[in-house]
Formats: C-alpha cells, structure tokens, sequence
C-alpha cells in the first residue's frame, strides 16, 4: 500500500511542477470553450443551450491531451520498467497512476467550471449540474484513455493515434455526461437515471483499465 | 486436424490449398442463388422494391459484428494460449471486416434516402455500426503504426478485446441517446417479422456471405504468413551482407 | 427493371458497389498473394535460405 501511496504522491508532483503540463489541460479547456463563441456567434440563448455539451467536448479534449504523458514520461527515463518489475501489481499500480493523473489533471478541469459556466450563460443549477457529471464522468475518461496511452508507449506513438484509439470508446461517457446535464437544466426526464448510468460507466471503466493497461504494458514492452 | 496441428504454419498452408478452390466454388454457387432468390423476392407492401437492399445489407451487418467477434477469439488465442497463427488470423480480419461494415453503412444510408428522405439519419443502428467502423480503422491504424509484427499484435489484441467488452456498452447508449432525440416519423427498418419470401433468400445471402468472409479471411492469412516470411528472410540477408 | 420501382438507382447503386467492394478485396488479396511469392522467390534466387532448409514458396 506504501508503494502506492508513494506512487501516487510522486505522479501528482510530477504532474503541477514545471513542465509536468497538468495545468496545460486546464489552460487548454478554457481556451477550447472561448472558441465556441467564435464559432457559433456570441447568441446567449443559443450558448445557454449548448453550453454542457461544450464543456463537455472541451473537458474531453483536454482530458485526451494531457493522457499522452501518461505513461511515456516514466518510459522515457526507465521508471516504467521498474514500475513493471516491482512487487506491487501492475494493474493496482495503473489505477493508482490513473489515480494521480486525474487528480491532477482532472480535478483542475471541474474547478474551472464554474467560471466557463458563467461564461456562456449558465445559472447556478446548470452549472453544478455540469460540474457534477464531470466530476463523476472525467475518472472514467481518465481509466479508458490509460489503455490507448499503454497501448501508445508500447508503440512508441502516441498523438493521434491515440487519439483515434481513444475516442470512440469515450462515446457512452459523453452521450450520457451531457444528458444528465441536459436533463437537470431543461427535463423532461429526471436527472437520476443518465447520471446512474453514467456512474455505472465509470465503475466499469475502473474494472477494465487497470487490467487491459496493465496487460498491454506486461505484453508490449520489452 | 486439431488447432494444434494448425500451429505449424506449413501444414495450415497445405489445408488452406486444398480447401480453397472448395469453399470459393461454395461461396460462388451460393451468392448467385441467393442473388437469383432475392430478384424474384416479392416487393414489401412498405417498403416496396426497395427492401431487395436488405438482403445484401443485412449480411453485411451481421458479418461486421461476426467479423469482431472472429478477431476477438484470435485475441484470446494471441494473449492466452500464444497460438502462432492467432496474431496473423487477427491481423488479416481487420481489413476485411471494415470493408464489410463499410458496406452495412453504405446500403443501408442508401435504403434510408428512399424511407427517410435523407441518406443519413441519427439511426441508432446506423450509428452504432458508424462507431464500430471508426474502430476497425483504429485498429488498422494499430496494426500499421508498428512494424514488429508480433508487438502489433499483441497491443492490438489488448484493444481488440477492450473494444468487445465495450460494443455492447456503445450500442446500448446509442440506442438511449437515440430514444431521446428520436427524430418525427421515422420508418423502422426491418420491421416485426419477416414473412418466408424474405426470409428464405436472406439466409441464403448470409450464408453466401459468411462463405465469402471465410473464404477471403483464410486467403489473406495465407498472405500474411507468407509475408512473415519474406520478412525474415529479408532479415536473414541483411544480416548475412552484415557478416 | 421496370419491376424496381421508382427508387430502382438505389437499389442498383447498392448490390453494385457491394459488388464492386468485393471484387476490390478479392483482387487485393489476390495481388497481394502473387506479390508475396514473387519476392521469395526472389530471394530464394538470392541464395538466402530458411531455417528448415525447405523451400519457402513450397506450401504443399
């Protein structure tokens, strides 16, 4: 457990320091959701209405972004490998590093809500209602992106093809992030059900991750 | 012949030259029946001439779902029992299913300009097969990206079996999202049950199908492990000449 | 082809391509196979030989 711990402490350090680009994911989000007026005219009304299935879309693109360094950092300089050798089990070792990666890169995206909310019109139920849906949505993004970033360091690609690799899989977690948010902000249906589900998604994605990363690394590296 | 005896690439090379010509002459006979069937298939009262698209379009379908599920057992076959032919029946599926599924989308956006007015629809079973077509070409993209073949196929096992676990998960949420923005008066495909005008030559057009996709799928492992080969006998003189 | 119908295009334009898509796959692959044992014979011509000693283009 001591092993993990540290593991978890070391990435979340890694990740806010210089260079680390946890907080580039954050600067990314803001910048993603400031096009949107850009491209679809600043109508209110009209931002109002799009306005989670944004910060959606720019909460999954970011989340995507900083994913690449998941695991190549640590291959790059041979900590992967021991990470691999050691005697905690690589699947618990991947969660505990999804963990971290998503303390540290996800959690920043949920603060920054508020704000981008507020931005395109969101009131106060909208906007708590988004932030929920990511807070629960974002870890399962984080656990299915960590297989396209194992498959990537196995590869030595990383980029788009994990990106290719990546976003269909994300599809359920998008289709029901944004009708939970869409269903507290308009109705009809009650807000209980898609965010159920949406939990349901995310408790599934914390099963399949760590074990599918945690093979491909055991196969793929060598 | 067991599966182990297939292990020897040689000996699956010798059953694949015999077995051939048969399974190509089966799936010749069978498609031209099935073809001849489908001509003289009655017109829907709904659909009118237009449901003779189903008969091709539903074998594609079905194949492009089978096709995954043929990649998945070779998945299993690559990571669990690193049975030698598992990797090259994976990698010569991925083409062949993704022609497959292209086709499924195609005939059926073209069923849907006659029924619905407009060649895509949000369908969920278009959409779906959509999605699962953006996997075969992420899986392709995979295999292509890396040039060891083995390392290929063992991370494009790893997402070959991540992407079976999660299709069911995928066409369940496209099928709620659909019920929540279904679109005013849609014609459902398909229909409730088919009468045995239809039924009858659609079998035979899914088993023509199934022919062909086995037929095709055990032609391109042929290449494959005749690729290997050149591989490492390339290999071999490159390393000869460095001597 | 009266009996098609007024949307007989469509249902043509389909059993064509899905034709015509099977065709390009069968000749790709038929391509592909000639390609392949063109270049071991090659390089058997070349003098590298397998590790059994067999033949390489022998498949029988």
């Amino acid at each position: 457990m001591t092993a993990l711990a540290a593991l978890i402490r070391r990435d979340i350090r890694i990740a806010l320091r210089v260079g680390g680009g946890a907080l580039i994911g954050v600067l990314f989000f803001l910048t993603v959701t400031v096009l949107m007026p850009f491209a679809i005219g600043p109508d209110l009304a009209l931002l109002t209405r799009l306005g989670p299935a944004i910060l959606w879309l720019g909460a999954l693109l970011a989340s995507l972004l900083t994913l690449d360094r998941l695991f190549t950092a640590d291959h790059e300089d041979g900590s992967l490998d021991l990470i691999v050798m050691g005697r905690a089990p690589l699947e618990l070792a991947c969660a505990a590093k999804a963990l971290a990666h998503w303390l540290a890169a996800g959690l920043p995206l949920i603060a920054a809500t508020p704000v981008l909310g507020l931005m395109l019109n969101l009131d106060a139920t909208a906007t708590s209602a988004v932030a929920l849906t990511l807070l629960v949505g974002t870890p399962a993004l984080t656990f299915t992106g960590m297989i396209g970033a194992a498959l990537a360091v196995t590869l030595h690609r990383g980029g788009l093809l994990l990106a290719v690799l990546v976003l269909p899989l994300s599809i359920p977690v998008l289709i029901f992030g944004v009708a939970a948010s869409q269903a507290a902000i308009t109705g009809p249906l009650s807000f209980g059900t898609p965010f159920s589900i949406l939990c349901a998604i995310s408790l599934v994605s914390f099963v399949i991750g760590p074990f599918a990363a945690a093979a491909s690394l055991r196969h793929g590296l060598d | 012949m067991t599966l182990i005896d297939l292990a020897n690439p040689t000996k699956f090379l010798s059953l694949t030259a015999r077995v051939l010509p048969w399974l190509a002459g089966a799936t010749a006979i069978l498609l031209l029946v099935g073809f001849y069937q489908a001509a003289m298939a009655p017109d829907d009262y709904q659909h009118g001439a237009v449901v003779k698209i189903m008969f091709i379009h539903v074998p594609n379908a079905w194949l492009s779902m089978f096709v995954w599920s043929v990649m998945s057992l070779a998945a299993l076959g690559t990571l669990v029992w690193r049975h030698p032919l598992a990797d090259v029946a994976a990698k010569a599926a991925a083409p062949i299913g993704a022609a497959f599924t292209f086709l499924a989308l195609v005939t059926g956006s073209l069923w849907g300009r006659p029924m619905w007015g407009t060649y895509w629809q949000w369908d969920a079973r278009l959409t779906s097969v959509l999605i699962l077509f953006l996997m075969y070409l992420g899986l392709m993209a995979l295999w292509r990206a890396v040039d060891d073949p083995s390392r290929a196929a063992r991370a494009a096992a790893v997402l070959t079996l991540v992407g079976a676990l999660n299709l069911p998960i995928i066409k369940f949420s496209v099928d709620w999202w659909n019920t929540l923005h279904q679109p005013a008066s849609v014609l459902r495909m398909g229909g409730p049950t088919l009468d045995r005008a239809f039924l009858i030559p659609l079998l035979v057009m899914a088993l023509g199908f199934s022919l062909l996709f086995v037929t095709l799928h055990l032609a391109a492992m042929r290449n494959e492990i005749l690729r290997r080969r050149v591989r490492s006998l390339q290999m071999m003189q490159a390393s000869q000449q460095a001597a | 082809m009266t009996m098609l119908g007024p949307y007989a295009s469509f249902i043509v334009t389909s059993y064509a391509l899905v034709a015509a898509v099977v065709l390009i796959l069968i000749g790709w692959i038929a391509i592909d196979y000639r390609q392949q044992r063109e270049r071991l014979r090659e390089l058997e011509a070349s003098g590298v030989t397998r590790r059994s000693g067999r033949q390489a283009t022998d498949i029988r």
